[in-house]
């Protein structure tokens, strides 16, 4: 059967999704007695209006990137990794205790150290059950989702019981300034450029890096041929040779890595010390973001960015309206159900108008269906 | 034929497109009742498209259809169904856990009670049997039941829906020559009931054997609509393919050499526990081609893929001599690859092809880590395109588009990129399993021609088929398998298709007289274990 072409599939739809999930939220903004046309205008100044606004988009978008990421690959090999929360978390982890381990002189050697730390620690949350699924065949949503309270649980024991800084609050001790990344502000200050003060780091580059190397992975080395090819028929590749259980394995292991170095932004960026709750559900995000990206580094890109946009654009409406806040996560959610889970609703009805009046563009290579 | 009725079935004018394909074009067919209608044609030349539209499964974008010579539009199957049509499909549509009255009665119960309504099927189920030779035990499960058995009980469910047009597709793929002569005697028997019988095959013996008419379709086209009696196979094909084609296989007798391929005592358990392969021991020459005939289901899949490293065994296989690892670390189909055995799945599209990568992807599929494709660190993928090019070229792929991807191509072209793949390589045992399922004439001739060159390079082959057709033809030696075992060897020229019918019914001494029943029970028994 005819399909339709891959502008549509990769544009048009998502935007579809966009605006009907926009549509619905302005329904609910209006309904709790607010003028939906001005609750977006303040979104949209909110997110994109000021180097501020931009700092915390790019800011919040990096963390979804990785996560983003993460689903992506394990999605390539039809590996539904739900586990991005604790993956993430238990990166924090990693990458603080890169941090607290040694009094750093300086970030430029801190950095490669957390990011191994943070990958390290990732990958070995999602070792477990990527072997639980490969060898026992335990279904990885149910172990990914199990995985998650784990390791909530684990960071609180640890942080009340082991790490715990002198204080009330069950955080570890702040981490020593030779791990401070340098941030967006400093950074254009010192070409002379005023930028808005913001988390914005050097992460984010570091989230552009990760993009290009997943790509580079899955488009140019044998191992990404194999997760594709495994993705798509696990038979074929039994016929081609290619072990199931060492794809299982390495796709959730590079996912695992992308989910915990989440950290590095969020932990060593932004908050400087490992807290109870570092995440803040951005591997749910993650989801939605991979699914919406179509599991491809620049899709998730830009997805991430949609995604930072909208976290920071519903913080300024919550600031700035009597919208509560529980409204900009109804908003949130709204964008994740249209874009993630209902894809379908719009994907049919669209496919189904290009083949009917997609006849006169003739394309080589189809043939009836019989 | 009483010149005033009315035809059964006519269609005037059916186009229908699916997006840029013109699936059916103009499509005028007069069936006139008590006949058996063939309508030929090779994959994707429109016929089940067609036969679709007939059962309200598509609308055609136009075109009108007349039932006994009423104009009847049939926008769905339920419609079809009050038009008195029956579907037989290819794949059969049965409850498996339901029984055979529940599901004749499936969707034609009469009020909310059951029991009337199965009460009154019984006895009609009762009565058509003995009308049809359509016996079936009422009470039996679907999954008890062997495939003739299962398509039996499709005929009845439609008869019970007193359809008296009878669509068949591709009916006989799954049976055997007894099973399939069967099937033919009750169609026959439903013709001289005063049924319309519309037969839909790419199997030329059968359409020469049973029907009165023939429609033959070529790209969405009908071609030509003859007299079966008035016509040959040859003409057929011409029509078929829109050229002549050679339709037995040229080839020299083979000069058998040293012995390339040694199984003994290969045993295969399956992931349910049951055993597939029940000791096989086979030697295959250098030179020859072993056909490996069988009812599907008899073990003959897991034979190939224990022996393509798809799966895991017992016993010793040796290659040139060398022994191969069956159960450890190198029993995976890589290393296969590199001992030169190559091997054509029998499902290209769930095995031999990765359907979402482009034809130069699945060029390399399973060689995928030969140095000719990888550079350093990264795959080298404008070598793997340069090869795609050079292979779509000689094997006259078509479209000769390597940026397609492979669920763009027909069966047929998607077969020869599988074959090009493997003969390319040059191994020196090549496995082959269904090479021309769903594939069309002109290619199966190119397919089979390719086979036997190989053999004549002096490679072994071995080839697995369902199709007797195919392993008469192109074996040197056939061996029968039955219920995990080989029943018995032969040579093409000191057998016939009724010998190998028995072998393959699991019954060793084909002297003797056979008793039907016997042979039923016997295939029944054999089927019993994969449904």
């Amino acid at each position: 059967m005819e399909k339709m072409p891959k502008w549509a599939d990769v544009a048009l739809i998502p935007l579809i999704n966009l605006v009907l999930a926009l549509v619905v939220s302005g329904i609910v903004v209006t309904l709790i007695g607010e003028d939906p046309f001005e609750a977006m205008a303040i979104m949209v100044r909110g997110a994109v209006g000021s180097t501020y606004g931009w700092g915390y988009t790019l800011f919040y978008a990096t963390n979804f990137i990785f996560t983003g990421l993460a689903v992506a690959v394990a999605f390539h090999a039809k590996l539904f990794n739900i586990g991005g929360e604790g993956q993430a978390q238990i990166g924090s982890l990693g990458v603080a205790l890169v941090c607290l381990a040694i009094p750093w002189p300086h970030w430029i050697l801190a950095l490669p150290v957390a990011v191994i730390g943070g990958a390290l620690f990732g990958a070995a949350w999602a070792a477990i059950p990527a072997y639980l699924q490969a060898r026992r065949g335990s279904h990885i949503v149910i172990t990914t989702i199990m995985f998650n309270f784990i390791a909530s649980a684990l960071l609180v024991y640890l942080l009340v019981e082991t790490l715990k800084a002198p204080g009330m609050a069950p955080e570890t001790e702040r981490f020593p300034p030779g791990t401070f990344l340098p941030n967006a502000r400093d950074i254009f200050a010192a070409v002379g450029i005023e930028f808005g003060r913001s988390p914005l780091n050097i992460a984010f580059l570091l989230g552009l890096l990760a993009c290009w190397l997943v790509w580079l992975l899955m488009w140019r080395t044998k191992l990404g041929y194999e997760i594709r090819a495994f993705g798509h028929s696990e038979s074929a590749a039994v016929y081609a040779g290619i072990s199931p259980f060492r794809i299982v394995m390495l796709a959730m292991l590079i996912s695992g890595a992308l989910a915990g170095l989440m950290a590095v932004n969020a932990v060593m960026g932004e908050q400087q010390r490992l807290l109870q709750d570092n995440v803040l559900g951005a591997g749910f995000v993650g989801i939605a973001v991979a699914l919406m990206g179509r599991s491809h580094p620049v899709g998730v890109l830009l997805a991430a960015i949609l995604f930072g946009a909208l976290y920071q654009g519903g913080a300024e409406l919550e600031f700035e309206t009597s919208v509560p806040r529980e409204m900009i996560v109804v908003i949130q959610a709204l964008v994740i159900l249209f874009t993630g889970a209902l894809d379908n609703m719009v994907r049919d009805p669209v496919k189904r108008m290009f083949l009917r009046y997609g006849k006169r563009d003739p394309q080589p290579g189809t043939t009836p269906a019989e | 034929m009483n010149q005033a009725t009315a035809p059964a079935i006519e269609l005037k004018g059916i186009s229908k497109a699916f997006g840029p394909v013109q699936a059916n074009k103009d499509i005028s067919i007069r069936v006139m009742p008590g006949t058996i209608h063939g309508i030929i044609g090779e994959n994707g030349a429109g016929k089940s498209t067609l036969m679709s539209i007939l059962y309200g499964f598509y609308k055609a974008d136009s075109g009108e259809i007349f039932i006994h010579g009423n104009r009847t539009p049939i926008p769905d199957s339920q419609a079809a169904i009050a038009a008195g049509i029956g579907m037989v499909f290819q794949h059969f549509k049965l409850v498996e856990n339901f029984t055979v009255l529940e599901n004749v009665v499936l969707g034609a119960e009469e009020g909310g009670r059951l029991t009337p309504s199965l009460s009154k099927a019984r006895k009609l189920l009762k009565q058509l049997s003995e009308e049809y030779e359509l016996h079936v035990d009422p009470d039996a499960l679907i999954q008890d039941l062997g495939v003739g058995m299962q398509q039996r009980v499709e005929i009845l469910k439609a008869l019970y829906r007193q359809a008296d047009i009878l669509i068949l597709d591709e009916p006989t793929g799954v049976l055997t020559p007894a099973e399939a002569d069967h099937l033919f005697r009750i169609l026959e028997g439903l013709k001289r009931e005063g049924k319309t019988i519309v037969l839909i095959t790419h199997k030329l013996r059968e359409i020469m054997e049973i029907t009165d008419t023939v429609s033959v379709m070529r790209r969405g086209e009908m071609t030509a609509t003859v007299k079966t009696a008035e016509t040959s196979p040859e003409q057929l094909a011409e029509l078929m393919v829109g050229r002549k084609v050679l339709l037995r296989v040229d080839k020299e007798p083979a000069q058998p050499g040293r012995v390339v391929l040694e199984v003994e005592n290969l045993r295969v358990i399956d992931g349910k526990g049951v055993e597939r392969v029940r000791g096989i021991d086979l030697q295959v020459r250098a030179g020859e081609i072993l056909g490996v005939a069988g009812v599907a289901g008899n073990g003959q899949s897991e034979l190939l893929e224990v022996l393509g490293g798809m799966r895991t065994g017992t016993g010793t296989i040796r290659v040139n001599g060398q022994e191969i690892d069956l159960t450890g670390k190198h029993s995976d189909a890589r290393t296969r690859r590199k001992r030169g055995i190559a091997h054509v799945p029998e499902d290209r599209q769930r095995e031999g092809l990765i359907m979402d990568y482009y034809a130069w992807e699945n060029v390399g599929f399973g060689y995928h880590d030969d140095p000719e494709y990888n550079r350093g660190w990264l795959m080298n993928n404008d070598a793997l395109r340069d090869d795609a090019r050079r292979k779509i070229e000689k094997f006259d792929v078509r479209p000769a588009d390597c940026w397609l991807t492979a669920k763009n191509f027909s069966g047929g072209n998607q077969q020869k990129i599988v074959i090009a793949r493997e003969l390319e390589r040059n191994p020196d045992l090549l496995l082959v399993g269904q090479p021309t399922r769903g594939v069309d004439i002109g290619a199966i001739e190119f397919i089979h021609q390719q086979i036997v060159a190989l053999r004549d390079a002096g490679k072994a082959v071995l080839l697995v088929s369902v199709e007797l057709d195919e392993i008469m033809s192109l074996s040197d030696r056939i061996a029968v398998m039955f219920d995990g075992r080989i029943m018995g060897e032969r040579l093409p020229s000191e057998t016939d298709e009724r010998e190998l019918g028995l072998l393959m019914a699991g019954i060793s001494d084909t002297e003797k007289p056979h008793d039907a029943a016997e042979v039923e029970q016997n295939l029944a028994h054999a089927r019993g274990k994969v449904m």
